[in-house]
């Protein structure tokens, strides 16, 4: 059967989307596409054009995504397969998929070994992690992010071109890879020409805002070079909550792991404190994060997300708590107090606020009509935003009785970040409330929203040693 | 006519064990097989057939194997076992009983009901008046 080029890139789409989904096997897809074939072969046979007869027979094959969950039914330990990476079904059949996952195995576990291998390098140049004094002290808070993302931003890089043929084409080649690679170098740059001086405010300002700055980075190899793509920005939010769920659950693990590690040898009489310390945590803790992604990626689409159901478990609680808080506050006539870290507590407030109202937009149906836990996230938003209120009052007091420091403009700054994406929060949530909006404004004015956070990242990184001084 | 999900899905077994029972097929062949057979009323999602197929194979029922298509492409063909013999027999009584008892409700609906009902296909109509 002679076929069209048309026709042929038609079906090589079809099935790369169609390999994306992990229940799916190689045997599967060319069972399917066999099917396809056929059913082409007939439809124009019977007198249809060649990409009537695809569109009508990709319709009839019924949605990828439902079919694929009715073979994870079928094969629900294939989903568990991949992750063992055990060797495949039977013999002969799906060697393309099973060599797949094992090229990814070893590429994810090269990987994770890079990363932790490469913390320890520095110390090759006499920067001991925690026993090397001060400068190897600064060297390491400036620097843990580099020691890791790049390697992320890696597996994802390698993922993306090796799954979904042409991700880069599209978007002039590997062009696509040069603002990664630029934004890992700028990280780099930042972090070690300043110079440091006491009291190092902009040191450790830059060591919590470098992560949040090269996460862009991750972000640019996540979406594959479609980062203007608004359901692949919220792909890559799903990501984020997901892999840090699956972190923190690997850390568990991990801290069960090294203190039965610790007492076992204590009962032999050896002390394997200083493995533990030097080696086995930092290093486990930064091949972790790439672990993690591997997880997160292999049972995307299949699995129920975990950061959703997360969400609407706490919404109600923290609502309860705001709600509390400012009960108590008008009832006892308290103002609130204005200690040294308590911008940074508000700030902390208003980021799980935002995770919040973000995680529980990715798991919405933006076509789902108005309901009850929509007015409870506008009731947790508005709360947050009165209580946030206060505190910034409390503030202003402060910052006009003893002036600005590089940490008071950072906190001061984060919080009106995070304030401007809940006020637009609370006012899109409202219009849907209310049936005069819709709720695919909403998600897109939570993805449109994320650059913002990046930008003000970077910002901090790159101007506020200089205009503090480097203190 | 629609016919709902459910009764679909449960027929989808011996529906397929049947056809299988004519000879070794395909996915598409007894897709095909399905729309002759029913005139075209009974439709399923292509897709889903598959997962049916595995499971069917996952039980015994049928053996799977790699052959080629007339145009030399790879394709998986499916054969009825001894074991899918039997399951199509069991299934075979058992959606006799079913329809033996279906029958004897509707002829007394319809026997009690107006005569301007007609049999079978106007089934509905008895639905809507009773």
């Amino acid at each position: 059967m002679t076929s069209d080029p048309p026709l042929e890139t038609q079906i090589a789409l079809w099935r790369d989307y169609l390999r994306r989904h992990p229940a799916v096997r190689g045997s599967d897809v060319e069972e399917l596409e066999d099917h396809l074939r056929a059913q082409v072969e007939g439809l124009t046979e019977a007198g249809l054009a060649e990409d009537e007869a695809f569109l009508v027979a990709v319709k009839r094959l019924g949605n990828l995504d439902a079919v694929s969950r009715e073979f994870a039914r079928e094969h629900s330990e294939r989903l568990w397969k991949q992750l063992v990476v055990a060797p495949g079904g039977k013999a002969g059949e799906d060697e393309a998929g099973t060599s797949r996952a094992r090229t990814e195995a070893a590429v994810v576990i090269v990987l994770a070994t890079l990363a932790a291998v490469a913390l320890k390098v520095p110390e090759l140049f006499g920067f001991h992690l925690f026993t090397g004094g001060p400068a190897a002290e600064t060297f390491y808070a400036r620097n843990f992010a580099l020691f890791v993302f790049p390697f992320l931003a890696g597996y994802l890089v390698w993922k993306r071109e090796a799954w979904e043929s042409n991700v880069w084409e599209r978007d002039g080649g590997r062009r696509g890879l040069v603002p990664i690679v630029l934004l890992f170098v700028a990280g780099l740059l930042f972090a070690n020409v300043y110079p440091t001086l006491d009291p190092r405010h902009t040191l450790a300002l830059t060591a919590t805002h470098l992560p949040i700055a090269l996460w862009l980075a991750v972000g640019l190899a996540y979406v594959g070079g479609r980062w203007r793509d608004q359901a692949r920005r919220m792909d890559f939010v799903r990501f984020s909550g997901e892999l840090f769920i699956y972190y923190s659950l690997i850390a568990l693990g991990g801290i069960v792991l090294t203190a039965f590690t610790v007492q076992m040898f204590q009962a032999i009489g050896l002390d394997v404190e200083w493995l533990v310390s030097r080696w086995v945590l930092p290093c486990g803790a930064l091949g972790a994060v790439v672990i993690g992604a591997w997880l997160v990626e292999a049972k995307q689409s299949v699995i129920e997300n975990m950061a959703p159901v997360l969400t609407r478990l706490f919404t109600p609680l923290f609502t309860l708590v705001l709600l509390a808080f400012l009960g108590t506050m008008a009832w006892t006539r308290t103002g609130i107090g204005v200690e040294r870290d308590v911008l940074i507590g508000f700030d902390l407030l208003l980021v799980v606020v935002v995770g919040l109202v973000l995680y529980a937009v990715s798991a919405r149906d933006p076509e789902a009509p108005p309901g009850a836990f929509d007015a409870l996230q506008l009731l947790l938003v508005l709360t947050a935003l009165v209580v946030d209120a206060f505190a910034l009052a409390a503030i202003a007091a402060r910052i006009s009785a003893f002036g600005f420091s590089a940490n008071k403009v950072a906190a001061l700054g984060e919080n009106v970040v995070l304030l401007v994406n809940l006020v637009g929060s609370a006012w899109l949530y409202a219009r849907f409330l209310r049936g005069r909006g819709s709720f695919a404004a909403l998600e897109r004015w939570q993805t449109a929203y994320l650059p913002v956070y990046f930008i003000w990242a970077w910002w901090v990184v790159i101007a506020f040693p200089p205009l503090f001084g480097f203190r | 006519m629609d016919i709902g999900k459910d009764l679909v899905a449960a027929s989808a077994t011996p529906l397929v064990l049947a056809i299988l029972a004519e000879g070794d097929s395909y996915g598409y062949a007894i897709l095909k097989r399905v729309g002759e057979l029913s005139d075209g009323e009974l439709t399923w999602t292509d897709g889903m057939l598959y997962p049916v197929l595995h499971r069917l194979e996952r039980f015994g029922y049928v053996e799977a194997r790699w052959g080629k298509s007339e145009t030399g492409r790879r394709r998986r063909y499916y054969r009825l076992t001894q074991e899918g013999r039997a399951q199509l027999e069991e299934q075979r009584q058992q959606w006799q009983v079913v329809d033996a008892t279906l029958r004897g409700i509707w002829k007394d609906t319809l026997e009690r009901s107006s005569e301007r009902l007609r049999p079978a296909p106007g089934l509905r109509a008895v639905w809507r008046t009773t």
